[in-house]
């Protein structure tokens, strides 16, 4: 465009240009809030991995160069115990909450008496925090209250009252269970949304065809979740590697570490004020960790974006 | 013959995990309910009582007044109506923008917001207590409300955008050749139909707010300004454990969270099938 057509319709121009400012206008403040409280501290947690940098002794704060990482990979007692416990934890609970999250999806998808409200209590773990559902379980696990306890020993499966928390053959097992509870209607929230977009007559079409209900639910409702269970899979996986209330609340990483993972070890040192630096170079590994299982996993499962 | 084996199959591989999907969900709510009910001594006592043979509020009277319950439960009042406030401001703004504008910088603006949600929340808990620790607003709301706000945004930004793409172009075009300015029909035109969409967002951000606890911990080092998650896991970890409050302030916490679900439980199904759709 010339610069003679352009002062030719100066007052057209000015308009124009005023409009093309609302859409930033409107996005402005959410993008400083984010730009500050969520992109600026990421960037300063690589900064302090490069630190020494306690709180509480400002004046030794220095500059560690690879210092703290070559302190992870070498001297770190806790680091790789610690990182496998992460794996037995998202494996597990992505796992499990993926299958009992499609179970009650396609159980919530039959028509039954009741329907909604049974839907409306299976969904309510979900508005559950962490924490409260550690009060929960801690009062059922309860060694000396606990209907766990006395369950099992009306079964006569166990003869004395166990502290399942406190115990390294039961406690992982034990906070997996109540971290089921509360991750489970996730998975069957989302995937009852995408069961409820198959069109019927492809069920019905099938049925001529003479196919049986698992074999539609082969090649047909498996193929059509496809893309929801990937990012469902995935979304999950990353907030579980860092989900830490119900860990934090029901063992505190213990016995003997059996339930730290990765995050609770980070969680731990920021809470108790140890070295910000340290942790922050922890923090920046398993950020690389989930950044890097993230793009393989989406490379993997060919996973495409319907527009 | 046929009929009678369907039947038995249909209770077999139907009603009855049905109901076992009922108990699992329905069960530790019933116990908390159930203990926060109890006599202290009866808490313990064997065998166990599976209803409160002498129900009690004694435990919700400690909670509330004693343990502190009442200020927990305004704390978290505050930090989440103010969130929720702040959120649906920006983000009906930006998703408005996003959804109604074509502009340089759109998909970077949207990748921007996608990629929020893998980041590990884990991951601010250092670097957000160092800077309001320089800010001075440790154990202040706003640090809580500012960080809540920041999260959420991303995803409720998305929301908005989805549940304004739905309302037709042509009513704010109409509007506009009555003379209404942008805001205007903004207030008067657009507010009124997304009204649906902006209580599901409010909901879903209040009971984000309401439950978090990570942050909140790090964030809050009085007593005094403690959430309720932060309460919650301060009485558990005390000595000498107080079981009858503890689950009394626990029914005192599911309350209001699971009221809010059900009152907008379709909106926030559908948006968060929506949104993990794609």
């Amino acid at each position: 465009m010339s610069s003679k057509q352009l002062s030719g319709d100066v007052k057209v121009k000015r308009k124009f240009k005023i409009d093309n400012w609302i859409p930033y206008l409107f996005i402005l403040p959410s993008f400083l809030i984010i730009a500050t409280f969520l992109f600026y501290p990421i960037g300063t947690v690589f900064y302090y991995s490069f630190q020494h940098y306690d709180i509480s002794a400002p004046f030794y704060n220095k500059f560690a160069g690879f210092e703290n990482f070559v302190k992870i990979f070498t001297a770190d007692k806790l680091f790789f115990p610690s990182l496998m416990t992460s794996l037995k934890w998202v494996v597990s609970q992505v796992g499990l909450q993926l299958i009992f999250g499609l179970l009650f999806a396609v159980m919530l998808n039959q028509t039954f008496k009741l329907r909604g409200f049974v839907r409306a209590i299976a969904f309510i773990p979900w508005a559950i925090s962490g924490v409260l559902a550690s009060v929960m379980w801690s009062l059922m696990y309860n060694e000396h209250m606990g209907v766990f306890n006395d369950i099992l020993m009306k079964l006569g499966i166990i003869s004395e009252p166990q502290a399942f928390l406190a115990s390294t053959s039961s406690a992982f097992i034990a906070v997996v269970i109540a971290e089921l509870w509360r991750g489970i209607p996730f998975f069957a929230i989302t995937l009852l949304a995408s069961l409820q977009s198959i069109p019927e007559e492809l069920y019905e079409a099938s049925d001529i065809d003479g196919a049986n209900k698992w074999e539609s639910f082969i090649h047909i409702t498996l193929p059509h979740l496809k893309n929801t269970i990937v990012l469902t899979t995935l979304l999950r996986t990353v907030w579980e590697f860092n989900n830490v209330d119900l860990i934090f609340n029901l063992t505190g990483g213990g016995p003997a570490n059996s339930t730290t993972t990765l995050t609770m070890y980070i969680a731990n040192l920021a809470v108790n004020g140890s070295d910000f630096g340290y942790g922050s170079a922890l923090t920046v590994i398993s950020f690389l960790l989930l950044f890097v299982f993230a793009m393989v996993y989406l490379k993997i499962t060919r996973y495409e974006r319907e527009d | 013959m046929v009929n009678s084996r369907s039947r038995t199959n249909k209770i077999l591989f139907f009603y009855l995990p049905l109901t076992l999907m009922f108990t699992w969900t329905i069960f530790p709510i019933y116990w908390t309910i159930n203990t926060a009910f109890k006599h202290e001594g009866d808490i313990v006592k064997r065998p166990l009582e599976y209803f409160p043979t002498a129900p009690t509020v004694e435990n919700f009277v400690v909670a509330w007044n004693n343990v502190g319950f009442a200020t927990f439960f305004k704390n978290s009042l505050i930090v989440g109506i103010s969130t929720v406030l702040v959120v649906i401001v920006l983000s009906t703004l930006s998703g408005y923008a996003l959804s109604r504008y074509k502009f340089k910088g759109k998909r970077s603006f949207l990748l921007m917001l996608l990629a929020t949600q893998f980041i590990p929340r884990a991951m601010l808990i250092i670097p957000l207590f160092i800077i309001f620790k320089s800010m001075g607003l440790i154990s202040n709301p706003l640090s809580l409300i500012i960080t809540y706000t920041a999260v959420e945004i991303p995803f409720t930004t998305i929301l908005m955008s989805g549940f304004i793409g739905n309302i037709p172009r042509d009513l704010e075009e109409a509007a506009a050749v009555d003379g209404a300015s942008k805001l205007q029909s903004l207030r008067l035109v657009m507010l009124p139909l997304l009204l649906p969409g902006i209580v599901a967002t409010a909901v879903f951000t209040f009971i984000y707010t309401w439950n978090e606890f990570l942050l909140a911990l790090m964030l809050t080092n009085q007593q005094s300004k403690f959430t309720l998650p932060v309460g919650l896991s301060f009485m558990m970890g005390e000595f000498n454990v107080n079981y009858g409050a503890l689950a009394a302030g626990s029914v005192i916490a599911l309350i209001p969270a699971v009221i809010l679900f059900a009152y907008a439980q379709k909106h926030l199904v559908n948006g968060l099938g929506g949104a993990v759709k794609g």
